[in-house]
């Protein structure tokens, strides 16, 4: 029972990794990928629609990790509380920008909108990227679960490049979803973009899968190579769906390196959580297995269902004025 | 100051602050959902109008509900770790549930009902308002028998130290909660309505474009806001008696109530210094056995004082702190089991207060605007506007008092049930540094000031705009209908 929650949660991170990535990296490359106004509008609404419905993958993934497993929940959030911090305020800015942004005709103050957006998708891709490698590759905490040493005890060169791990796949993934679901100028645009920054931004993943796992990132990296090439032959649906394979592995082997620990203990094996100690009790357990169980399949059917109601490719001709 | 503190203030301001847009967003969002149905139902021009206008509104507010609720779901782990991991195997599931079952829903089909005006067809459309309003109530419901948990712990045993989740559905219909979602629900109609009846007052004084649409939605604010102050006393009432028996430390202390009476007079007003709790100074303008029917539904029943009640409590729950270093100051300290009186005591009369004078500005402006008059005075909009900052003050205060009430517990023991599972507040906080906490204090505060200045300048605009701001102007072939 435990480890089907420790599988849910690393599916609900994957969801998350996957669905916010590319609204992620839209934001991150609003200034680049979008040259005016309307390309800009053009890209932010190729996620209007979905966003939040992505951004409860992280609300989610939090809440099933407090339920299933308290002792992780505490322990992890507390520790990085400075990084979150960030993340959160992040999260707040550019939730609050994409619906703001276009509520006063004003450049100045959709300049200031699109500064949060970029600013708050580069920060927040950033601190999950931290989370993430931060419980795989573990924290000094004691017998109880509590950090021992300073706030920015998270902060190391293994978790930096964990970092810039997720914001680099969040900056491609972008490129090739905005290549996906647009179209004229700015689809070329983020196509080249995506290439042209692969190399260098997909680089910290793969450094990242070969800490945890040495060879086994070779296939992730495979996998990325194969996404780049069927976005130069214009198949940017077979790219796009490449990138998800790709996040799909790297957290499988992520999660399956940590297995059976939730957050290693870098002072002690024995003060490392693990999915037993952690874990709430059988029952609970069994009470959001059946929510998940009904409630899960039918998220992914409407959420499915948005994609394909929003599933036109937009361009600049179809942004109305005002 | 030290981490306690911190994560309290921390954890009232970024609260309190989020549910100035909750109850907003719940009313409206129902409203809307009804509107549209009106619409749909009769073709009626006006009921396309309302939707527009009043959606735009609870779009604008929705948004920072949205994300001012992350911070809350996230700080129970970030400040409160040693609360998380006591009451995680009970608490995280509705939180859990709260995700899966409502907020997908919400965040989900909000986006289909923005741009999806001219992409679904018209009822299919229409269920998405349904959904997502729905789904903000279905979120409220979690939270709040989460949030009941801790005033009134039903649905467990106590194993290994910690309370264990025993029975999900007897926390889901702990009668705390059903006793708090009505009140809670009726809460946000209260906002709700009286946002509706100010912005209308005024539209109709300045005799914008669209009087009917104003009407309309006078209409609908009063009545709906006369039904929810009648919900609100009856809901409270029944709150209350429960409170009576499951926290009689927080109802003597709603009323700095030092002695036990019999029969129990209901304070008013008090003049004097109500902090301490021997009463020595303290004139109170009061009505004879009021508290005791309030407690009991009898007018000559026994209300227990302060007085009383802490070596009741002592002896039950002890009379000093742990010696633990965790604690840090409190460390074998005595236990101050009397919450903060001026806090309660007048925190219990803003709610009411705040609550009564904007149930009697509903039922003025419904007699003001009888058979379709607009009073002519400049005082009629002024009236309606100031009566929209009424109910909020009296959610807030409502909450500020319920919370600190239950104070010095986070997870109030349950006299009546399961004994031995509670844990003082000071137990509960993270062993953060002083430092981590301040920053994040100062830096939230900060954001969520600037975005409250935001919000209100939004919100102001689009009012002022009226009706030909919230239409979508016509557009080229093959424009998008709505676009951010």
């Amino acid at each position: 029972m435990e480890t089907l929650w420790f599988v849910l949660i690393a599916v609900l991170w994957l969801g998350y990794l996957f669905l916010e990535g590319f609204d992620f990296g839209v934001g991150m490359l609003l200034p680049v990928l979008g040259r005016d106004n309307a390309e800009r509008r053009v890209m932010i609404n190729t996620i209007g629609p979905v966003w939040d419905g992505n951004e409860v993958w992280l609300i989610v993934a939090i809440g099933a990790t407090f339920a299933a497993f308290p002792g992780w929940y505490a322990a992890l959030l507390s520790a990085v509380y400075l990084p979150l911090t960030l993340f959160l305020i992040a999260l707040i800015g550019r939730g609050v920008a994409f619906d703001y942004r276009g509520k006063v005709d004003n450049p100045r103050w959709r300049r200031a909108w699109d500064f949060t957006i970029v600013a708050g998708s580069w920060i927040a891709t950033l601190c999950v990227g931290l989370l993430i490698s931060t419980t795989v590759l573990g924290l000094p905490i004691d017998a109880n679960g509590d950090r021992v040493g300073s706030p920015f005890a998270a902060i190391r060169l293994d978790t930096i490049i964990g970092a810039l791990a997720f914001a680099g796949y969040a900056l491609v993934h972008g490129a090739v979803f905005t290549a996906l679901k647009t179209e004229g100028e700015i689809r070329e645009r983020a196509r080249r973009v995506a290439v042209m920054l692969a190399p260098v931004a997909l680089l910290p993943l793969v450094a990242l899968l070969a800490i945890v796992a040495g060879l086994w990132a070779g296939v992730v990296a495979l996998i990325l190579v194969a996404a780049m090439w069927r976005l130069t032959v214009n198949r940017e649906g077979q790219s796009f769906a490449l990138m998800g394979l790709a996040i799909a592995a790297s957290v499988a082997i992520l999660f399956g390196s940590l297995y059976p620990n939730v957050l290693p203990s870098t002072l002690n094996d024995a003060w490392s959580l693990t999915v037993a100690n952690s874990a709430s009790s059988p029952y609970t357990l069994q009470v959001i297995t059946w929510v998940a169980g009904f409630g899960t399949p039918a998220v992914l059917v409407y959420q499915g269902w948005t994609y394909w109601v929003f599933r036109k490719r937009i361009g600049v001709k179809h942004i109305p004025a005002g | 100051m030290e981490v306690l503190e911190l994560a309290r203030w921390q954890f009232g301001i970024t609260t309190v602050y989020h549910f100035l847009m909750v109850p907003l967003t719940i009313g409206l969002s129902l409203l809307v959902a009804g509107m549209q149905t009106a619409w749909v139902r009769t073709g009626n021009e006006r009921y396309y109008k309302m939707t527009k206008f009043w959606g735009k509104l609870l779009l604008i507010n929705f948004a920072m509900g949205v994300v001012t609720g992350i911070v809350q779901e996230f700080q129970f782990g970030m400040a409160w770790s040693a609360y998380s991991r006591f009451v995680g195997d009970v608490f995280g599931a509705p939180l859990a549930m709260e995700g899966i079952v409502a907020f997908f829903v919400e965040s989900t089909f909000l986006g289909l009902w923005i741009f999806g005006w001219d992409k679904l067809p018209k009822k299919v459309h229409l269920a998405c308002a349904w959904a997502f309003s729905l789904a903000t109530m279905a979120s409220a419901y979690f939270i709040l028998a989460a949030n009941s948990w801790m005033q009134h712990p039903v649905g467990i045993e106590m194993h290994e130290g910690r309370p264990r989740l025993t029975s999900i559905w007897a926390v889901l219909t702990n009668n705390t909660t059903l006793a708090a979602f009505p009140h809670t629900i009726a809460g946000a109609f209260a906002v709700s309505a009286a946002f509706l009846v100010g912005i209308a007052a005024w539209h109709l004084h300045r005799k914008s474009e669209e009087e009917r649409v104003w009407r309309s939605s006078l209409k609908l604010g009063t009545w709906v806001g006369v039904v929810a102050f009648s919900a609100l006393a009856i809901t409270g009432d029944l709150q209350g008696k429960l409170m009576f028996e499951q926290q009689p430390m927080k109802m003597a202390a709603a009323e700095a109530l030092c002695h036990t009476e019999q029969p129990a007079s209901f304070s008013i007003f008090a003049i004097g210094d109500v902090t301490r709790p021997d009463c020595e100074n303290v004139k109170s303008i009061t009505v004879p056995a009021l508290l005791s029917f309030l407690a009991h539904n009898d007018f000559s029943s026994e209300v227990k004082g302060i007085q009383d009640l802490v070596p009741m409590y002592q002896e039950k729950y002890g009379e000093f702190y742990p010696v633990d270093e965790r604690l840090g100051e409190l460390s074998g300290k005595p236990i101050d089991y009397v919450p903060a009186l001026p806090v309660t005591y007048w925190g219990f009369r803003l709610m009411i207060g705040f609550g009564g004078i904007s149930a009697g500005l509903g039922v003025f402006m419904l007699w003001l605007t009888r058979r379709n008059r607009t009073p002519a005075g400049w005082w009629f909009p002024v009236l309606g506007l100031a009566g929209i900052a009424t109910p909020f003050l009296a959610n807030s205060a409502g909450w500020i008092f319920t919370e600190m009430g239950r104070q010095p517990f986070v997870v109030v023991p349950n006299p009546t049930g399961i004994d031995g599972v509670w844990m003082f507040t000071a137990q509960a906080v993270s062993n953060s540094t002083p430092g981590e906490i301040l920053t994040s204090l100062i830096a939230l505060t900060t954001v969520y000031s600037v975005l409250a200045v935001v919000e209100f300048y939004l919100i102001r605009k689009y009012v002022r705009g009226g009706i030909p701001g919230v239409l979508p102007q016509k557009t080229d072939d093959g424009a998008l209908a709505f676009a951010y």
